[in-house]
């Protein structure tokens, strides 16, 4: 039977060919090359171009980057190592003014034995920020965000102990107003309480507390002026300070602004507009040259405090506007739901809408945060030391005096590492917040 | 048949102004703006106790005073013996030079690096990652200084185009110079000005030609009338698809609109090209953009140009696919699904974030501090307050200026935006 069918039917093949490979033009690297380098004349001219660009940059930038000296005292060891080396014709880097002022490069002029403090309040605001950062860590650690910034400061400033602890007592002073006069008078007093109190405090009684605890135990840690800041350190100071300062004024504004009373409504725009209106550099210039005319003559203050009170008050204008958008991305359901369930104002704000716009918030209130960082490169042009400042403070040394570009790269470099996680933080961060709000 | 009257009305205490919220907010708002009344008393009782101790006043008439110093960028006539409120108006206007210049060519870059990172060539959108990146994570001063220094060291010298066999020639027929001192480019002098101007030659065997004034603006004006001309014609052209289906061809009436006119303009004024020439250790002659300006507008518009690729970006991708999807249905080219379909509706999700990056462009104009640019930071906010000891008045006009200036980017470009956004109900 079979015989039979197989031959009537000859043209039917029965046997199956073996696979063979798609044409290897489709497949593997070839097939990548061709739909993604040259897909058409137009994308393999863009292909070659970028190609030689990219080839003509390493070319060039490449044996000077890799073949860099690491391992000399000044400029003109480096040239005598690369004249012994390679030969006077040879362009390399001089790495070796990263590995002989590192230190100043990140530390400014802070005296070299006591670099762990720097360190140590870095570690300890990092712990104080986790528990606000990622919502595994546990709540205990939030005691620690309480304490983080005067510990900080302690830490960076030395000097007594006692200053930091009487300012402190301050809000301890308010915080434990606050209770019981809500329950005995009423809630309004409470606040009034929690606000007047402290500043009666810090006003009349904080100087005569530190000095009698100061006399009683004089104990602390050696004082560091602010001149002595400098480097990654000081844009680091200067950056988390303003940015831990600025969130509460910022929030503040932004409420101010979405409120439906005409004066704190208005006050509240027109600081912001000017705020953002007028460029940092403007602002810095003002803390340098006039804040000295708007406070009470006699007094007179550090600038480096000038520049953080000044850059907290910028700041807290964009964080206002990333905090409003926030605001406004809520459903105004929130807002009328927290209404109906008869919720004053504060409570309402509090309890429903501000810990929504806050997380809807974070990823902006990050990038402000990337802005501001890098921005306090600008701190240069009234005097203090920063990475760049400290750059043309290295190169003024006669050790190095003509050496560039290195110095440039390295900040960069550093810069470039420190916002670039930030920001894949804050992508993280909006990717999360997507998922949890679809 | 009774009497309506009203409920006795109770006698206002004043504890309703605390627990009633009808008066609560008018009680809040008092108190609000009696203590901010009370701040500003503060302040502004500081100061004239700060000026008081210091035997200063408060006054603008450092502004009429002479100047005593050169400022090397300008665009209007301006010398030393001119008054500090000229100086000023000169740092303004070189201060809206690098920002009007910054923004077009940080809009071109960032459009062109938005599209290419999107693009399915890997090595292209690769390196336009890098580009992005790279210029969004490390601060602008760092740039602005990096690219100055590359625009003076790395190019050649005035003196290096001198001798008989100069070690840097110029460019485009002996017409462009790009020096480390700036770039020369020709420029357009007229013989028949009407500005009145002296006619000079510049050199042996140059036609003796006057700069414009108002020859300027006799050219713009006609190319102006021609641009309203074009409009004209294509609105007709609009209308007679509408109505008969068929596009009428008009791109040479255009053309020849946009050329003829301007061309007659200037043969009658007599425009020739003058072009820069060396002369002793420097090039005279033509457009002189110092290399601060240059390297100031580069740094600007390619650090602006990368957060505007990012806004770009992120403006086509929310245009959704089936958009590209049905009008390749309808049969579009992809060109015109592009500039029809696409760009139409990412462009209402890219201008409010592109108006703030217009913004910063301008305000980050003030690192001009940074490469010696003459702008308003450092005539008015520099020189004239370190020469007159004005801090306060000049600080004051400063900021003035620079939040008149955002105030109206903002407003001009809101007035856009509303004009494009979605029509809801």
């Amino acid at each position: 039977m079979t015989d039979t069918t197989t031959q009537t039917v000859s043209y039917v093949r029965d046997k199956m060919l073996p696979e063979t490979a798609p044409p290897s033009s489709q497949v593997g690297a070839v097939r990548w090359v061709r739909e993604n380098l040259f897909s058409s004349v137009t994308n393999a001219i863009l292909t070659l171009i970028s190609i030689y660009l990219v080839y003509w940059v390493i070319s060039h930038v490449g044996p000077w980057l890799v073949g860099g000296i690491w391992d000399a005292g000044s400029l003109s060891e480096c040239r005598e190592i690369r004249n012994a080396t390679l030969g006077p014709d040879a362009s390399v880097a001089c790495w070796a003014v990263l590995s002989d002022r590192w230190h100043q490069l990140l530390f400014g002029y802070y005296p070299s034995e006591l670099y762990w403090r720097p360190i140590l309040a870095l570690i300890i605001f990092l712990v104080g920020l986790s528990p606000i950062l990622y919502q595994s860590v546990p709540r205990k650690v939030m005691i620690v965000t309480a304490i983080a910034p005067f510990l900080c400061f302690w830490l960076l400033w030395g000097g007594s102990i006692w200053l930091p602890i009487s300012i402190a007592l301050g809000f301890a002073v308010g915080y434990f107003a606050y209770a019981p006069v809500t329950k005995n008078i009423s809630s309004l007093a409470g606040i009034i309480a929690a606000i007047v109190l402290p500043l009666i405090y810090w006003v009349f009684l904080s100087g005569p507390v530190y000095g009698v605890l100061d006399s009683v135990a004089p104990i602390g840690i050696e004082f560091v002026a602010s001149r002595a800041f400098g480097g990654f350190m000081l844009s680091v100071v200067i950056g988390l300070s303003a940015i831990v300062l600025s969130l509460p004024l910022g929030i503040l504004l932004a409420l101010g602004r979405q409120s439906d009373l005409f004066i704190i409504k208005t006050s509240s725009v027109v600081f912001i507009e000017v705020i953002r209106g007028v460029p940092l550099i403007v602002w810095l210039f003002t803390a340098q040259l006039l804040l000295n005319y708007f406070l009470p003559p006699g007094t007179d203050f550090d600038l480096t405090l000038r520049v953080i009170i000044m850059v907290t008050l910028f700041a807290s204008a964009y964080i206002a506007e990333v905090v409003r958008g926030g605001l406004a991305a809520l459903p105004k359901g929130q807002y009328e739901g927290a209404d109906s369930l008869g919720l004053s104002y504060w409570q309402s704000m509090q309890l429903i809408v501000l810990p929504q716009a806050l997380k809807i918030s974070i990823p902006g209130i990050v990038n402000t945060f990337i802005g501001l960082f890098k921005d306090t490169t600008l701190v240069v042009f009234i005097g203090l030391f920063d990475p760049l400042g400290i750059a043309s403070a290295v190169r003024a040394s006669t050790d190095w005096n003509g050496i560039y570009w290195e110095l440039f790269i390295f900040i960069g470099a550093m810069f470039f590492i420190f916002c670039f996680s930030m920001g894949r933080y804050s992508l993280y961060l909006e990717n999360k917040l997507q998922r949890e709000n679809r | 048949m009774s009497v309506m009257t009203d409920p006795p009305k109770p006698a206002f205490r004043l504890s309703q102004l605390i627990y009633d919220t009808r008066y609560r907010s008018i009680t809040i708002q008092a108190v609000a703006l009696a203590l901010i009344m009370a701040g500003i008393w503060w302040l502004v009782n500081n100061t004239i106790s700060n000026l008081n101790a210091l035997g200063k006043d408060f006054n603008f008439g450092f502004l009429g005073s002479a100047a005593g110093y050169d400022i090397n960028q300008m665009l209007i006539d301006y010398d030393n013996q001119d008054t500090h409120g000229r100086a000023a108006l000169v740092g303004i206007l070189n201060t809206l030079l690098v920002a009007f210049m910054g923004c077009l060519t940080a809009l071109v870059i960032g459009v062109l690096a938005g599209v290419a990172r999107l693009s399915q060539n890997w090595v292209v959108s690769k390196l336009m990652a890098v580009y992005v990146e790279g210029f969004r994570n490390i601060p602008l001063l760092l740039w602005i200084i990096l690219i100055h220094a590359v625009v003076t060291e790395a190019l050649p010298q005035p003196k290096d185009f001198r001798g008989a066999e100069p070690e840097a020639s110029m460019m485009l027929g002996d017409s462009v110079a790009l020096t480390g001192r700036g770039f020369y480019f020709p420029r357009l002098g007229f013989t028949n000005s009407l500005s009145g101007n002296e006619l000079v030659a510049a050199r042996e065997g140059y036609t003796a030609v006057a700069s414009g004034g108002i020859d300027w603006f006799v050219i713009l004006g006609v190319l102006a009338l021609s641009l309203v001309a074009i409009k004209v014609i294509r609105n007709r052209a609009s209308q007679v698809q509408e109505t008969t289906g068929v596009r009428p061809t008009t791109w040479y009436t255009q053309l020849g609109i946009l050329i003829v006119p301007v061309g007659l303009v200037l043969i009658v004024l007599g425009a020739t090209i003058v072009t820069p020439f060396l002369k002793g250790f420097n090039f005279t002659e033509g457009t002189f953009l110092r290399s601060s300006l240059i390297s100031l507008w580069l740094a600007l518009s390619l650090y602006t140009g990368a957060f505007i690729a990012e806004t770009v970006r992120a403006g086509i991708l929310s245009v959704s696919q089936g958009q590209s999807e049905a009008s390749a249905a309808l049969g579009m080219q992809p060109g015109r699904t592009m500039s029809l379909v696409i760009l139409p509706q990412a462009m209402r999700v890219i201008i409010p974030p592109l108006i703030s990056q217009f913004l910063n462009l301008t305000k980050n104009s003030s690192l001009a501090i940074a490469v010696g640019y003459m702008d308003v930071r450092a005539t008015l906010g520099g020189i004239t307050i370190s020469q007159t000891g004005r801090e306060l008045e000049g600080m004051l006009l400063l900021g003035l200026f620079y939040l008149i200036l955002s105030l109206l980017i903002s407003g001009g470009m809101n007035i856009y935006n509303n004009s494009t956004k979605l029509k809801e109900r």
